[in-house]
């Protein structure tokens, strides 16, 4: 399964500028090991010490937040939009 | 540690923001230059800005504070702005009214000083004003001309105003279906104003894609990409509270929850004035309000976690109405931290307490007020909230801006003929 995924300004470092950059997966966890694979590092900004998601990264799948949808695990169909956001924005 | 240089798109090197001295992680504590950035780049963490406050007496300090202006300018050496921030086109907010409420205290049983902290005071009815009035400054100093938001209405109209005063273009974004008089309220002031189809986290989710895109590119987002700066607003609330005591910590206050920033940064607040000999070092508890059908935070502290699992917002308080809140974490630590609480009400019980506050002291509070009233009264009703001491309510907001919640049950008493007799047949009048 071919995703495009949506990069914020603080990753792009690892992916030479792009903002936007394809990888490969059905599921959320499958396609971070793609991210890391063409662009090294960028996982274990996502990630923690433990694997999970981190506390202050927000991840969607087309319109869904993906903590509603598995996390890790929601899956990533062919053709999705993934869009990886800081959670630090917003509100008063 | 090492300061890393910053990888936005500032136009300006060395930023006059007065003791603002760099951006500072507050998860893992790494530091950045100033600049308009709002993530770590290491952790995603929230960035906060570090300073170097004033060194001197308290004594000194305080009567400088006191003679400056009626407004949050008054606390200057503590913000991020430049020390001529006063003379610049600001819409000059804060200094709101701190009003002792006499008959609420009588109706809910407290005896140690119930108040009232009434941000509708402020030039766009709601505490906001604050909070964009520094990112105004951030923007300025950052060379950015066009300033946005995503916004669940107060902010809007904030930005707008602020916007328009400053001389910057507007461009603001909410969710479709908000409270016709926020909408208003935000477009009165000429700048851009765009519904998005979706709720608040869907904006806010859209605006942070725009700030990564070229079509953003020289947008301040207040709450996104100067959200740093904009959150230490909130700050000017703690130190006008404590002024207004006569330099005295409360014991207790009671703080609604949207994203959660307002309660971090009262707290940082008082905990700067105590750093600063401004205030005696004495314990107070922090509560927040939120409504049940958007309550995340409650959620998470009364099942002990300290992470926020997010929620589909579903309730009249629209301006709390944030599912997935930033500082939600940061909440939980300080409300345990000081011993206070998190706590939700219904719908109906956020009206009941729009209207007792209306009744009993005059003051219109919106929704939101609404929510950080009832929880009070309900916390106090628990026993958690201890009526001998002294407590804060903050209102946050005007509720002309929130007229639907009310509006079914505050309407005329009676419609009678202009007569005595009228009058007199409708059980009116003292004869």
């Amino acid at each position: 399964m071919s995703v495009k995924v949506r990069i914020p300004t603080i990753l792009r470092t690892y992916t030479g500028g792009q903002a936007e950059v394809p990888a490969e997966g059905t599921k959320l966890s499958e396609v971070i090991e793609s991210l890391e694979k063409d662009h090294p590092g960028i996982a274990a900004r996502v990630l923690d010490d433990q694997g999970k998601l981190r506390r202050f990264v927000n991840v969607y799948v087309n319109d869904d937040d993906v903590r509603f949808e598995g996390g890790l695990d929601a899956a990533t169909p062919d053709g999705a939009g993934v869009s990886i956001i800081p959670a630090v924005a917003g509100g008063c | 540690m090492a300061v890393q240089t910053v990888a936005g798109n500032a136009t300006t090197a060395s930023p006059d923001l007065g003791p603002a001295a760099a951006l500072s992680c507050r998860e893992c504590g790494e530091r950045f230059e100033l600049g308009p950035l709002f993530a770590c780049a290491s952790c995603f963490g929230p960035l906060e800005v570090a300073y170097d406050l004033p060194t001197g007496s308290p004594e000194e300090l305080r009567k400088r504070i006191e003679a400056g202006p009626d407004n949050i300018w008054r606390y200057a050496p503590l913000l991020p702005v430049p020390a001529d921030v006063a003379d610049k086109p600001n819409l000059n907010p804060g200094f709101t009214k701190l009003v002792k409420a006499y008959n609420l205290a009588r109706e809910l049983g407290v005896t140690g000083g119930l108040y009232v902290k009434d941000d509708s005071g402020n030039p766009t009815h709601s505490f906001k004003d604050r909070v964009v009035a520094i990112a105004v400054e951030a923007a300025r100093a950052f060379g950015f001309t066009t300033l946005s938001c995503s916004s669940t209405g107060n902010l809007a109209g904030a930005v707008g105003a602020a916007a328009a005063r400053a001389g910057l273009r507007s461009c603001v974004f909410i969710p479709h279906d908000l409270e016709q008089g926020k909408v208003v309220m935000a477009a009165v002031y000429g700048g851009e104003l765009v519904g998005i189809e979706g709720n608040y986290d869907d904006v806010n989710r859209f605006c942070s894609e725009l700030i990564g895109d070229p079509l953003g590119e020289g947008w301040g987002f207040v709450n996104v990409n100067l959200r740093p700066y904009y959150g230490e607003g909130s700050k000017t609330l703690a130190y006008e509270i404590c002024e207004q005591l006569g330099w005295r910590l409360p014991d207790q206050i009671v703080i609604p929850i949207a994203s959660g920033s307002q309660l971090t940064k009262i707290d940082k607040g008082l905990q700067e004035l105590i750093k600063l000999g401004l205030v005696e070092d004495r314990p107070y508890k922090i509560f927040g309000a939120q409504a049940e059908g958007c309550s995340p935070v409650s959620a998470a502290f009364k099942a002990g976690h300290d992470v926020v699992r997010p929620q589909k917002p579903n309730t009249i308080a629209k301006s709390l109405a944030i599912g997935n809140p930033a500082d939600g974490p940061y909440v939980l630590d300080i409300a345990r931290r000081t011993g206070g609480a998190v706590e939700d009400v219904t719908d109906e019980q956020v009206v009941d307490a729009i209207k007792l506050l209306a009744r009993t002291e005059g003051i219109f509070g919106e929704t939101a007020g609404g929510v950080t009233l009832g929880v009070t009264k309900k916390l106090i009703e628990a026993g958690v909230i201890d009526p001998t001491l002294t407590t804060v309510v903050v209102n946050t907001g005007d509720g002309l801006k929130t007229l639907d919640a009310v509006s079914a049950t505050s309407q005329a008493t009676a419609t009678i003929k202009p007569s005595l007799d009228a009058f007199r047949a409708a059980g009116l009048g003292t004869a």
